[in-house]
């Protein structure tokens, strides 16, 4: 049980070569805190210099009150789970939760007693005896998880490790994990590219692109409240639609519509308007801004129903009433609630709205 | 895999088309010219085993191939003279005690060397490395001189070293030499199997808190497995049936030389019994083809793992 600090770490391969940037990040103890971005954003180079299998090259990072910098992985009181599993082939899955304990030289009683409490928590009493080829996905992912759990550990490090399971049983192991953080009061750090697992899972998010961190908020502030453009377009599906407005006079102008502004922004600002699609609507209002849409594509889902369309020269998604009867083709009027609208500036793609 | 899942015949409708024939004559063609090569490679062998079941006259006088029809002249002569002549007993001996330290040694050896080559980072490790596979190239013949000249000189001749009355010392050039030269493969295999090893288990453990040579232990060798077994056959069988080294380093002391050195002496000392040296190859062929029949599984298992993913 620890918080975890970043304090303005660096990670640089060579000279030319910088993963992570001035990365600063406070986690608090027993937080399910979730790193998420696109692929090679150094969210999973973050959590091994956490782990200790990156050396930390400007930065500190402190466990609880302690600058782990250079604390060997085994002495950081940490434990890790990989994409892979990682788990040893030629062992059982006994002997693959004891090994840790084993090496930490602790009592042959101790290690039986941890071992049992962790297979019945994961409900592996069963495997026990197995080696990891003969069990499935689901089971060799809670065995890497027993060999987390039997150590105890202040941080729980999970790297992707749902990206090897189907999409039914990744369902079922997202609440899973869920219900073990809070079962074990740990504190927890999820890498993950899913927006979908981060979103669902975390208490807070880490959102970071090219090396550098976005924006760090409880699901709820970075859906409602992107900071930039980039956290905007990351979270969230369908994606925001992005349309190019110009500000004049307390509205954005934008090639197909005008909307009124809920906040003043500087007259002439150039920059990008944004809204998700849910905050298209079907009812319009007097006064209120109306989309005259021209619909490409409908796509249906029963409880949803997507439009793809433009208005004016771009291109826009809607989520609207799936009673509603819209064909291909189709020219409708939408209205836009204002409260759902941000706008982005042209330069610095910051939020200003 | 994905050879077989793309010729995979997908309909019935297409079972006798025309690629399905030219698939199933290349299908059999293939096996035809697998077969023709083994019974070609097979046919010297065989005529080898005829002819030590023939006397020394048949042999003389007629190809082995004319044995194979009636009127049948077989007989237990060879073997026989060859087990009573030759001091067998001593050779087949002494051939163990050169091949099992000079399979352990270089195996063990080049274990360790392997694993620090793979999984631990040092300065110049790539250039030694790459010196190593190197002497892969080095034909053996080119060391016999300077290393026979060092033997000498420190003192290891076996006279001096049977007169230190440690058993097993008078072998110590031959365990050494062998070991010298079957290092750079070894090397060279293990590595590449360690290698393919997946880097997260090593992390792991790491985490787990393994140490280096826990690692190695209690990771890196039960999982090596195959790799060990067919290293251990493929140096076994080379010191088994090496006769080079065995007499350049003790080839002029009769108690340590191995059974090779010992059959080749046989028509030196019996003059043209050449006859002898039919029974002697199939009696020395013994030993290795129950170390390969016994470990064969893991032999094939070694070979494939580095290429292909179990």
């Amino acid at each position: 049980m620890a918080s975890v600090t970043y304090d303005h770490v660096v990670k640089r391969y060579t000279a030319d070569v910088t993963v992570v940037k001035d990365f600063n990040v406070d986690i608090k103890d027993k937080e399910f805190m979730v790193l998420v971005g696109p692929s090679g954003c150094g969210k999973s180079t973050a959590l091994r210099m956490l782990a200790g299998l990156e050396a930390i090259t400007e930065g500190k990072i402190l466990i609880g009150d302690r600058v782990v910098n250079n604390v060997a992985a085994k002495d950081r009181d940490i434990a890790m789970v990989f994409q892979s599993y990682a788990l040893y082939p030629h062992m059982s899955v006994y002997d693959n939760m004891a090994f840790p304990l084993q090496m930490a030289h602790m009592k042959k009683s101790e290690i039986d007693k941890r071992v049992r409490n962790a297979s019945r928590i994961l409900g592996l009493d069963n495997f026990l005896k197995r080696k990891p080829r003969a069990l499935s996905g689901g089971q060799r992912q809670r065995v890497a998880l027993g060999r987390a759990i039997v150590r105890s550990p202040k941080v729980f490090l999970l790297d992707e490790p749902l990206s090897n399971l189907d999409a039914k049983l990744r369902g079922q192991t997202r609440v899973e994990l869920q219900k073990l953080h809070r079962d074990l009061q740990t504190t927890f750090i999820y890498v993950t590219h899913d927006q979908v697992e981060a979103m669902t899972m975390g208490d807070r998010i880490a959102i970071m692109n090219a090396g550098i961190l976005q924006q760090v908020g409880t699901p709820g502030e970075i859906y409602d409240h992107p900071a930039n453009l980039f956290v905007a377009g990351f979270i969230g599906t369908p994606t925001m639609n992005f349309i190019p407005a110009n500000v004049t006079n307390g509205s954005a102008k934008a090639s197909g519509f005008e909307v009124k502004l809920p906040k003043a922004l500087p007259a002439g600002s150039k920059g990008t308007l944004g809204f998700r699609p849910e905050a298209v609507t079907d009812r319009t209002t007097d006064g209120g801004t109306i989309l005259d849409m021209k619909v490409d594509v409908v796509e249906r889902l029963g409880s949803d129903q997507y439009l793809y369309g433009s208005v004016g020269g771009d291109q826009l998604t809607a989520r609207v009433d799936p009673r509603m009867a819209v064909a291909p083709g189709d020219r409708v009027r939408l209205g836009l609630d204002t409260r759902g609208l941000h706008f982005f500036d042209g330069e610095s793609e910051q939020a200003l709205l | 895999m994905s050879v077989t899942t793309a010729g995979r015949r997908e309909s019935t409708a297409a079972t006798y088309s025309l690629p399905w024939f030219s698939q199933q004559i290349s299908h059999y063609a293939v096996h035809i010219v697998v077969i023709g090569l083994t019974v070609i490679w097979m046919i010297p062998t065989v005529g080898l085993l005829v002819s030590s079941f023939r006397p020394f006259s048949a042999i003389a006088s007629t190809g082995w191939w004319t044995a194979i029809s009636p009127p049948y002249n077989f007989t237990l002569q060879n073997y026989s003279d060859m087990l009573s002549q030759s001091n067998l007993g001593t050779a087949i001996f002494n051939s163990f005690m050169v091949a099992v330290p000079a399979t352990i040694i270089p195996v063990t050896i080049a274990a360790f060397a392997a694993y620090a080559f793979s999984w631990m980072n040092f300065p110049g490790r790539n250039w030694i490395f790459l010196a190593l596979v190197g002497l892969l190239a080095v034909p053996l013949q080119l060391t016999f001189i300077p290393v026979t000249t060092f033997f000498v000189h420190a003192g290891w001749t076996t006279e001096n070293l049977e007169a230190t009355g440690i058993p097993g010392l008078p072998w110590l050039p031959l365990w050494l030499a062998h070991a010298g030269y079957g290092m750079p493969f070894s090397i060279y295999l293990l590595s590449n199997f360690f290698r393919a090893l997946p880097s997260d288990l090593f992390e792991s453990a790491e985490i787990d808190g393994a140490g280096t040579l826990t690692t190695f232990f209690r990771l890196v060798l039960p999982l090596s497995v195959p790799a060990l077994a067919s290293l251990v056959i493929f140096q076994f069988l080379w010191v088994w049936n090496d006769l080079l080294v065995a007499l350049i380093y003790v080839g002029g002391a009769p108690e340590v030389a191995p059974l090779t050195v010992n059959l080749a002496n046989l028509t030196n000392s019996l003059g043209q019994g050449y006859q002898l040296l039919t029974a002697a190859a199939f009696f020395s062929m013994i030993v290795p083809l129950v170390v390969f029949l016994s470990l064969q599984r893991y032999f094939v298992r070694g070979i494939l793992a580095g290429s292909v993913k179990g």
